[in-house]
């Protein structure tokens, strides 16, 4: 029998070794795997490579990994945030290594990794600062820039739910990095809120297929969800809001 | 300096332009008033970076969702008939033309319509880009919002960007409090003047070479 459900989010992040690249789904909060990456600082890999959007906010998820100085180089789009305060003392002490990658190419190099193209060219960045240096090709009349994959050891994602096989469904725009990460990894494991029978989900609505995901933990609902039902009650800061309107 | 018009009132210069059917993508900052002036009831979908098509305004506090948020991390809502998406797949929508026009700030943006949006420059300041050039280079009808002026009265639209490039020859037009501009053949076309401005004003404090096409709007 096939069963990717892991126990425990100890177990979900065993194997992990220092200088591994991994691999973090989300949009600052939304979509990060905040139960994963406490179980990886608890595991103890340093000097890891991140890729991640962005580069930590407030004090959890990536930021305490960050704050725990386990992470040697970051490759993102977007470390400068009203939150970031762990990144920002990092890296003007020289403590990280920032490799900055516009959104849309990070996304389509880890998309490349996952698909075994061997790099591409794409018109994003050409006559910046951020192509210097690299090959460039006059394709159809207009200017790309070579972009390679990048592949990492481990992914640590964050679904809504997930089945013994790996099928994964998202919730909204926590779906962001998800399902391109998944692909991208050597391992990829996946926090959701719960584990469901095989064929609860439909095969017209998986968006990942289990192919890409080897581990499967339970972390339980988000604060605010019910049983999988929007209750309300906690915003993007996890401040405590009244949600008795959403809940009557 | 002389009196233009405010913010909100060029948020409704642009939306009033927009298409109905258009797919739009409005960047972080002041371009994000333009939703609020969008004309009653017609069918104008925003795109946001982080994977949704069909954006609506913002919840009320209980309905506030953490999962379900804009590309400046603040709480939207999505309309009957959105679409959720992967990352890969937003950026293909801009990369690959399909997004019909995107409004995005500018720290300049020069004759030729390179923009400069992303960084100053400064020393010691965290570089950050984020969707800004896949955005710039993508979307099929790139208009720039911001002030003619900076705060210590330096042009923002200039003969050459001396901040680093977002992309180039991206901008087809720039709104700002004092005129509407259209980029043409390598220069500035004012296309609509705003506030007590005139056009010999707008030339002499750009130090620009300008095109007078504020007859063909009215015709």
């Amino acid at each position: 029998m096939l069963d990717k459900t892991i126990a425990s989010v100890a177990e979900a992040v065993e194997g992990i070794r220092d200088g591994d690249t991994v691999m973090i789904s989300g949009f600052g909060r939304a979509g990060q795997p905040v139960e994963l990456i406490d179980a990886l600082i608890a595991q103890g890999a340093s000097d890891l490579t991140i890729v991640n959007n962005n580069a930590g906010n407030g004090d959890v998820g990536l930021a305490a990994l960050l704050a725990a100085g386990r992470v040697r180089h970051i490759i993102c789009s977007f470390p400068r945030q009203h939150d970031s305060w762990v990144f920002d003392e990092l890296f003007r002490a020289g403590r990280i290594e920032l490799e900055l990658v516009p959104q849309g190419t990070l996304a389509e190099r880890i998309r490349a990794a996952g698909a075994g193209i061997g790099a591409f060219f794409s018109p994003t960045g050409v006559g910046t600062q951020l192509a210097q240096g690299r090959e460039h090709r006059e394709i159809a009349g207009r200017m790309h820039v070579i972009e390679y994959p990048i592949h990492a050891d481990v992914a640590l994602i964050s679904a809504l739910h997930g089945d013994r096989w790996g099928n994964l469904v998202y919730r909204e725009t926590s779906r962001n990095f998800g399902p391109i990460m998944a692909t991208a990894a050597r391992v990829t494991v996946a926090q959701v809120d719960a584990v469901v029978p095989l064929g609860d989900i439909d095969p017209e609505s998986v968006v990942t297929p289990g192919i890409y995901v080897d581990r499967v933990v339970a972390v339980g609902d988000r604060p605010w969800l019910q049983g999988g039902e929007f209750v309300g009650g906690v915003d993007v800061n996890g401040e405590v809001h009244d949600a008795e309107e959403v809940r009557s | 300096m002389i009196a233009g018009i405010d913010r909100r009132q060029v948020a409704s210069r642009i939306a009033e332009g927009i298409p109905e059917g258009s797919y739009v993508n409005l960047g972080i900052g002041a371009p994000t008033l333009v939703a609020d002036y969008l004309p009653a009831g017609a069918d104008i979908i925003l795109h946001t970076e982080n994977g949704l098509l069909g954006m609506g305004a913002a919840p009320s506090a209980s309905r506030i969702d953490p999962d379900l948020i804009n590309a400046g991390k603040q709480p939207v809502t999505a309309l009957s008939g959105a679409a959720y998406f992967h990352h890969a797949d937003s950026f293909a929508m801009m990369r690959g033309g399909h997004l019909d026009m995107c409004v995005l700030g500018a720290y300049e943006v020069s004759s030729r319509g390179d923009l400069a949006n992303w960084s100053t420059g400064a020393p010691g300041a965290i570089p950050a880009v984020g969707g800004a050039m896949d955005l710039a280079l993508g979307a099929r009808d790139v208009v720039v919002m911001t002030d003619l002026l900076t705060k210590d009265g330096s042009p923002k639209l200039v003969a050459e960007c001396t901040y680093p490039l977002t992309a180039m020859a991206c901008v087809s037009r720039v709104f700002t409090g004092h005129a509407q501009f259209r980029i043409t053949d390598g220069q500035f076309a004012v296309v609509e003047i705003y506030g007590e401005a005139t056009f010999d004003w707008l030339a002499a404090v750009l130090g620009l070479d300008l095109v007078d096409a504020t007859e063909e709007q009215l015709s």
